[in-house]
Order: C-alpha cells, then structure tokens, then sequence
C-alpha cells in the first residue's frame, strides 16, 4: 500500500509543480491587468513559506518576522545607492536629486543590493536569534513583535536612511511593461527558489532534527543536537529569502518608507502567520495553499467589501485560529492519512482509543 | 538630544513637569495592565486585544459628551457596558481557547483587536478624538509647572477603583473564587467552583477595568481607534517586567513607564515615544532571559 501511496503522493506533487509553473510563466501575459497583484501572490507564498520553518516545523511562533523584509528592502536601497552616490545627501533631498542611473549601473546595483540583503539578513537573524531565542512560547511571540515594532520606529527616526518620509528607489531604466515583467519574474522565481530550497531541507535530517525541537526542546538537547545551532541556522534560511523578497519588493514598489512599506508588522508580519495556519503550518504545500487562499480571499475582499475588508479579515484570522487551527492540509491528514504516507497502524491506533476512552 | 539633556539640568522645574505627567498617565496604564496580568494568571490567556478594550472605553466617554453629558458620568455606564461585552467576547471566542496552546490566545485576542480597531474606525473615522472635561488647568511654582485639575481627578479615580477591585478581591466570594482557581484550577473544580464561570467573570471584569481605563485616557489625553495597540503593549511590558500576580509591581511599574515615556519623548524628540516603549519590552525580556540563563533555564 505504502508503494501505492508514496507513487501516487509523488504524481500529485509533480503535477501540482508543474501546474504552478505554467501558471506562473503564463500569468503574466494570460492576465496583464493583475501582473502586481499576482506578483504579490508569490511574495505571499514566500512570506508563508519562510514563516513556516520556523513557526510549523520548529514550534517558534515568531510575529515579527517582517523585520528581515524590511530589513533587506533597506538594505538593498542603501547598497544600491552607495555604489553611486552619497546616501546621506541623497536621502536629505528627499527624492529632489535625481540621479541617472545607467544601464549597467542599475543592473549591477541591484543585483548586489538583492545578494547583500539576503546575506545582510541572515547575520542579522543570527545577531537577533542570540537576543530571543532565551524566550520560550507567549514570550517568544511577544518578544519578536517587540523588535519588529521597535524596528519600524528606530528607521522612521534614522535621518540618514531618510527617516519617516522614506527613500524613493534608483528608477528602471526601461519601459513600463517590461519593467512590471521584470519584477514579476523575480518575484516568482524568488517564490519558487524559496519552495525548491525548503523541499530539498526538508528531506534530509535538518527536519527531523527541528522537529525535535518542536516535539521536546530538553529531549532533543539531552540527545546530543545542538539545538541554538540550528534555530540559528533555521532562522537564518528564513532571513535570507526574506531579505531578498523585500529587495525586490522594496524596488518593485519604487518608494520604501518604514512604516507601511517596510515593516508592516500588524499587517504583512502577521498575515504570514495566519496564511501558514490556514493551510495547515509544518506541511511543505500547506503555507503554499493557504497563502493563495488568504491572498485571494484579501484580494476580493478588497474589491466587494469597501470598508469592511478589514473587519472581514479580523473575522477570518480568529475563525481560522479559534475554530480551524490544523489548516486545510492538517485536516485534510487527518481525514485522509493514508494519502500523505502516514500509516495508520489499527492495532495501536485502537489501543490508543481505549485508553483515552478508560481516562475519561 | 545633549540639548535637551542639558536643559533639563538648568530647568530643574522641567524634570517635574515632567515626572508630574508620566505619573499620572502611568497611574492608567497600571489599571489596564493589572487587568491583563488577572486575565493572564487566571485563564492562562495573553490578550492582545487589551488596548483596543481600553480605546472602546474611551469611545463611549466621547459618545457621552457629543450627547451633552459629562464624561466622568460614562464612567460606571462604560464599566457595565464594557462588563456585558466583556462576556460576550468570552463566550464567543475565549472560552475555545482557555485549553489551547499559548498562541493560539495570541493570535485569536490580535485578530479580535484588528476587528475592534476597524469597527471603531468606521463608526467613528480615523480623526483623533478627546472627550472634554472642561476642568481648569493648575498653574504650581509660580506658573512654571501646569497641571490639569481632570489629571488628578483622574488620578483619584484611578486610585478608588484599584482599591475596589483588591477589596473586591480579597472578600467577596467571587473574589475568593478566582483567587482560588487561578492557584489551581483543578482543585477549585473540586471543590465546588464553576471554573467557567469563574473564567467568564474574569475576562468581564477585565473588560470592565479596561473600560473604565478608556473613559480616564479619553478625558486626559486623545483616543483614536488605532490607538490600541500601544496600549497593548504598554500592559505586556507592565505586566513582563512586575510579572504575575503583583500588584504593587504592577503600580510602580506602571508609574515608572508613564514617566520613562514623558523623558524620552522630551530627551529624544516625540516621534521616539512609541519606540522607548517597544525598546522597553525587549529590554525588559533581555533582562529576564539572562536573570534565567544564571540558572540554566529560559523564559517561558
């Protein structure tokens, strides 16, 4: 049966990535009046994604994630503007100077400014994990949406990142249309370099080992695994894609400014959480399918209930929280396991029935 | 930022100023933190709506004075009113969560905050709002320091319902019931005590206080609906830093922050106020983490 399960199991997976890459591929000229929105969708799905490794897989529910997309989105605007020109004077003429850029200048910017945001992250994330990774459970959670809050304020007061009133990106040279493809396909291929990066963790020890540390911290510590070292190196992987998502966010949006655009913590930082709870968290495809769920549930939303968004999201996040929590694919496992290759061995599971019936 | 640091040592009148106002905002944030520690020592539930409960408060002492009524009056309507929704929220959505893990009540309370936010936001639009007392402003040390009369009413306020609620605690049976099973619920159960309602007259009673809490921000500073969230995390800090179950902790935590506030926003410039509290917090959790790590154990 688990031969039958594992082809079948594979064959869905196949399909289902290929089907994604098509659609990714095509989107863009199936639907040009949607190409931002679904740009945005693969942001999302990455967000998820990182958010899922440490808060599905590891059991630290961090809320201020967004720190390392804000952080890489400033990153990448202070490198991309130092190669150039003098940031400072820059940022003090609050978009009054505008300097050309050329061609090759642009490219090499960029591309340096996205590679030094991910690296930038991660030690920042290892710098960062030393200070919360003391802190266990609520304090955890608090303590990092602590740090992402702080974040958007220290930056809103740092004159020479321009402060509150923000910085405005170095412009594409090029046209409008293959400017918006442009910044689509970094944002799927980003998506999609994040997912392939996770399967490929995913399936060897560093999963079993973080699980570990979800299950029981002490246990897996008593056992010998050097659990600091990898919530470092875990959170670490989810800086990186982070820091490079908000680089390209930071110059597909065109102006960077602390508060709504960088460090969204209340919004972007805590839908990321509510997108891997609704697809089910500590699955590989849940943060996938509940990032496309929750995008397109935000996304209609915003067109039919003018006003009322909000309060509809509200209402989503504690209806999924509340109610809902395993997500679809944790339900879906529960329902269906042997569809996921869990077997469900009769003779224990009813042993196991007993027992909880004879405690009641 | 030397500038005002020196300033501060030529006009020594300026430090009291100063304290005089941190104190007497502080006074409220320690109401609304000690509801939230009750809460969290209870129901074991950290909520992150607390702010937001506070703000609702506040709109209904600015719903009185539209209507022509002197908002010292909202006081006892919010405290029932805010009672009553109070229950309900329990009902509705905490009671599921009172047996889970501890973030899922994090995550539940963050989006009851955001619906209350934007519920008030529509009803009310996003201008920032104060409920006028029309008290009169006390000019001390010849005219150097001010002081507005509704601060100490406020303050005074602040103080009778405090003593009420520990008198509360300490005598009457309900009281003694959730003293009872915030010590050991299981027992309690045993005992005789519905632990249920027991939890739902806590959640009320919290929401009351943050009402009542509302009522006093909105006559001595200015609400918005957004404004929550601050407040939110002006408790948690309150409540980390005095930890549970303290009340005299809470108090002088709570002076202490209200005044910490007042100093940074004057040394560092406002728009560094909301960033003393945050940076407070994590402080506040670093401290911890290395009180902890001294015996081999972490913050949990």
């Amino acid at each position: 049966m688990t031969a039958i399960g594992k082809k079948r199991r594979s064959t869905f997976s196949i399909l289902g990535q290929l089907a994604i890459l098509v659609f990714g591929v095509a989107a863009p000229f199936l639907f040009p009046a949607y190409t931002f929105q679904i740009a945005m969708l693969w942001i999302m799905i990455l967000f998820a994604l990182t958010w899922d490794i440490m808060g599905g897989q590891m059991g630290y529910n961090s809320l201020g994630n967004i720190l390392f997309f804000g952080a890489g989105m400033y990153i990448s605007a202070v490198v991309q503007i130092a190669i150039v020109y003098d940031v400072a004077e820059y940022t003090a003429a609050f978009g009054a100077i505008k300097i050309d850029f050329t061609t090759a200048q642009y490219f090499t910017g960029f591309a340096l400014g996205v590679i030094m945001a991910g690296l930038g992250c991660a030690i920042f994330a290892a710098i960062f994990g030393s200070m919360v990774f003391g802190l266990r459970g609520p304090y955890f959670a608090i303590g990092t949406l602590g740090v992402a809050l702080a974040a958007g304020e220290l930056v809103g007061g740092w004159d020479y990142v321009g402060g509150g009133s923000g910085i405005s990106m170095p412009v594409y040279p090029g046209d409008v249309q293959p400017r918006a493809l442009f910044f689509y396909f970094l944002c799927f291929i980003s998506a999609i370099a994040t997912f392939m990066f996770l399967k490929w963790v995913y399936s060897g020890r560093f999963k079993t080992t973080i699980n570990a540390i979800r299950d029981d911290e002490e246990k897996a510590e008593a056992m010998g695994i050097h659990t600091t070292r990898y919530k470092v190196v875990a959170w670490g992987i989810a800086a990186f894609f982070l820091g490079i998502s908000g680089a390209i966010f930071g110059n597909m949006i065109g102006f960077i400014e602390p508060l709504e655009v960088a460090f969204p913590t209340i919004t972007l930082g805590i839908f990321m959480v509510v997108m891997s709870l609704l697809g089910g968290k500590g699955t590989l495809w849940g943060p996938v399918l509940g990032a496309t769920l929750f995008h397109l549930f935000k996304e209609v939303t915003w067109i039919y209930l003018l006003g009322w968004q909000w309060v509809a999201l509200g209402t989503l996040i504690i209806v999924n929280v509340v109610f809902f929590q395993q997500g679809i694919l944790g339900w879906a496992q529960d329902k269906w396991p042997e569809w996921f290759g869990i077997v469900v061995d009769e003779k224990m599971s009813a042993e196991q029935e007993t027992a909880r019936e004879a405690a009641q | 930022m030397w500038d005002n640091i020196s300033l501060l040592i030529i006009a020594p009148l300026l430090n009291v100023q100063l304290l005089l106002d941190g104190v007497l905002i502080g006074a409220i944030f320690a109401l609304a933190a000690y509801g939230l520690a009750l809460v969290w020592g209870v129901t074991n539930v950290k909520n992150l709506a607390q702010g937001d409960l506070v703000i609702m408060g506040g709109y209904i002492a600015y719903v009185f004075t539209t209507l022509g009524i002197h908002p010292i009056l909202a006081l006892p309507v919010a405290m029932v009113l805010m009672f009553g929704f109070g229950w309900l929220i329990y009902r509705l959505i905490i009671s599921h969560v009172i047996e889970r893990d501890l973030f899922t009540s994090l995550l539940a309370t963050f989006g009851l905050a955001l619906v209350i936010q934007q519920l008030l936001n529509l009803i009310f639009g996003p201008d920032v709002q104060i409920a006028e007392s029309g008290f009169d402003i006390l000019f001390l040390f010849g005219g150097q320091v001010t002081l507005a009369e509704i601060k100490l009413v406020a303050l005074v306020l602040a103080g009778v319902l405090a003593a009420m609620i520990v008198f509360f605690m300490k005598t009457s049976r309900m009281g003694q019931a959730i003293r009872a099973t915030a010590q050991n619920a299981r027992a309690a159960k045993i005992m005789g005590i519905n632990t249920d309602r027991v939890y739902a007259f806590t959640f009320a009673m919290n929401a009351a206080i943050c009402g009542a809490a509302g009522v006093l921000i909105s006559m001595i500073w200015v609400i918005q609906p957004f404004f929550g969230t601050s407040y939110s995390i002006r408790s948690f800090v309150i409540v980390t830093a005095a930890g549970l179950g303290n009340l005299p902790g809470v108090i002088v935590a709570g002076l202490g922050l209200g005044a910490a506030e007042q100093f940074s926003g004057f040394v560092l410039g406002a728009e560094f106020q909301q960033a003393t509290v945050v940076g407070l917090l994590v402080l506040v959790l670093i401290i911890r983490q290395l009180q902890m790590r001294r015996q081999r154990r972490v913050v949990s």
